[in-house]
């Protein structure tokens, strides 16, 4: 396997901040609007750009965590089910803005499922999306992120990961691409 | 892995210890899920679940039904009542024709001990064992537990649960044997001499003949019913002489060292295995197990239909 950093350290946190500030841009004081991450990964984007918000503004910004796994549309075909995370959104998403983050936007099924199960919660005003990284070209289905960290063009055999100074260490983006066998 | 180790949940006694913390742990997702504003989620929205109740029940068939309904499958419900086993039909021939209908899943209580397993044996759906004779209850095990663990936290070493009542006709006291041992509780039986089966020491459960002894003994105690129907025979002289002896009452309860969970899988006889003031008192979690239990059979139905792979 190939690895091949595409987003370092430095500019790993420039993105975090340019998000937020474009997240402040439209959503200014944040009175109306709650930042939703997508279990597993969305949420360690989620908590920097809390962080970020709220040193910026001073006050406490609204968030929730959403796990998917029931709303998935490839229940029965995966070989092991997955076991779900905790979702945790403990105020009313009736009427309010809503962000919904997630680390890598790919195939834009995972956000499908996403819109289902905020829609089990109630009507929100608005859903926008937040993706950290956004692989164009690889859709599924017609989502695009209205904020993105970083675009790139992969193939659907390669793998992006991102990765977390809290968990593996060091923030940064790696791009991994399958050597090619000779056949 | 995420995956259960079998295809069919006929008893605990086939379950291994990571496939009841795999019920456990999605169980939670769905306790969620049942207490939000929209309590339902999409998941088998392709699959078909029969309920076929061969023997009366209303608490664990409105369970399974609310927990198939909350997954988005189809459900049919029948009994035995209404149906043509009356008729003279061979239990696999109704099956096989309900299966014919396309039925993924079959939710199944029988009043024969092993039916459970012979069915899952001739025909080619998951079954779950919804209670068969006096053999298995394992959704019901499993609630309990569950239960106990919401109490207690999710380490069972050195728990102490005792159930008391009528062992030798309860399916439930079985799967709750199995089910707490596995989970690493230490396990007693209490009840009259005749209800409680001659070997059943052999499983390496305690036996205890004196109610208040046990309840001395333990941090959880489920009651259990005293199910005349299965009773051919008097096992003791008469109900009012059981209530005395192995009824739990709130004198007994509160004049105990310490304060036990009180459990009871329903239906209960008030006045007889349990007074009305100590089921109704806040050391016991019987309306809990039953909100558990709908989490818990959303869960073991999750897990055995992520197995049926679609064509």
């Amino acid at each position: 396997m190939e690895k091949r950093v595409i987003l370092d350290q430095q500019y790993f946190g420039i993105t975090l901040n340019r998000l937020a500030a474009q997240l402040i841009e439209n959503h200014q004081d944040f009175e109306n609007t709650a930042l939703i991450g997508l279990q597993p990964r969305g949420i360690n984007v989620l908590t920097r750009l809390k962080k970020i918000l709220e040193k910026e503004l001073g006050k406490e910004i609204l968030c929730g965590q959403l796990d998917i796994t029931f709303y998935r549309d490839d229940f029965r075909r995966r070989d092991t089910p997955i076991i779900p995370s905790v979702t945790n959104i403990d105020f009313i998403i009736e009427n309010k803005n809503i962000v919904l983050i997630d680390d890598v936007l790919f195939s834009g099924r995972t956000i499908r499922s996403g819109l289902d199960a905020l829609l089990a919660f109630g009507r929100p005003n608005k859903v926008e999306l937040l993706a950290f990284v956004d692989r164009r070209f690889e859709r599924h289905l017609p989502i695009q992120p209205d904020y993105s960290g970083k675009t790139v063009d992969t193939l659907s055999s390669q793998r992006v990961s991102v990765e977390w100074e809290e968990i593996e260490g060091e923030d940064k983006v790696i791009l991994y691409t399958q050597e090619k066998t000779d056949e | 892995m995420n995956n259960l180790s079998v295809d069919h949940l006929i008893g605990i006694k086939d379950l291994t210890k990571e496939d009841i913390e795999i019920i456990f742990k999605t169980a939670d997702s769905f306790k969620q899920v049942i207490n939000r504003p929209i309590k339902k989620v999409p998941s088998l929205r392709d699959i078909t679940i029969a309920n076929l109740f061969f023997e009366n029940s209303t608490r664990t068939r409105l369970s399974f039904e609310l927990a198939e309904k909350r997954l988005s499958a189809d459900v049919v419900n029948f009994s035995a009542a209404s149906s043509s086993v009356k008729k003279g039909e061979t239990l696999v021939d109704t099956v096989n024709n309900i299966l014919s209908m396309k039925v993924d899943m079959v939710v199944m209580r029988h009043s024969s001990p092993g039916a459970a397993k012979f069915l899952s044996e001739r025909i080619g759906a998951a079954v779950v064992n919804a209670g068969d004779g006096t053999h298995e209850h394992p959704t019901q095990a499993l609630l309990d537990s569950y239960s106990i663990r919401e109490q207690h936290g999710e380490d069972f070493n050195g728990r102490k649960v005792v159930i008391v009542g009528d062992i030798s006709h309860s399916r439930v006291a079985l799967s709750n044997i199995y089910c707490l041992q596995k989970l690493g509780a230490e396990v007693m039986v209490c009840g009259p001499t005749t209800l409680i089966p001659k070997h059943i020491d052999k499983l390496g459960v305690k036996v205890e003949h004196d109610l208040r002894t046990a309840l001395e003994w333990c941090d959880v105690a489920n009651m259990l019913r005293i199910q005349l129907e299965r009773q051919d025979i008097k096992y003791f002289p008469s109900l009012r002489e059981y209530s005395m002896l192995y009824g739990l009452n709130k004198e007994i309860l509160d004049s105990l060292s310490k304060k036990i969970t009180v459990m009871h899988p329903g239906p209960i006889n008030r006045g007889v295995e349990i007074t009305s003031d100590v089921a109704d008192s806040d050391q016991s979690i019987i309306l809990q197990q039953v909100e558990n239990g709908v989490a818990i059979r959303m869960a073991v139905i999750y897990l055995l239909a992520s197995k049926i792979k679609r064509q």
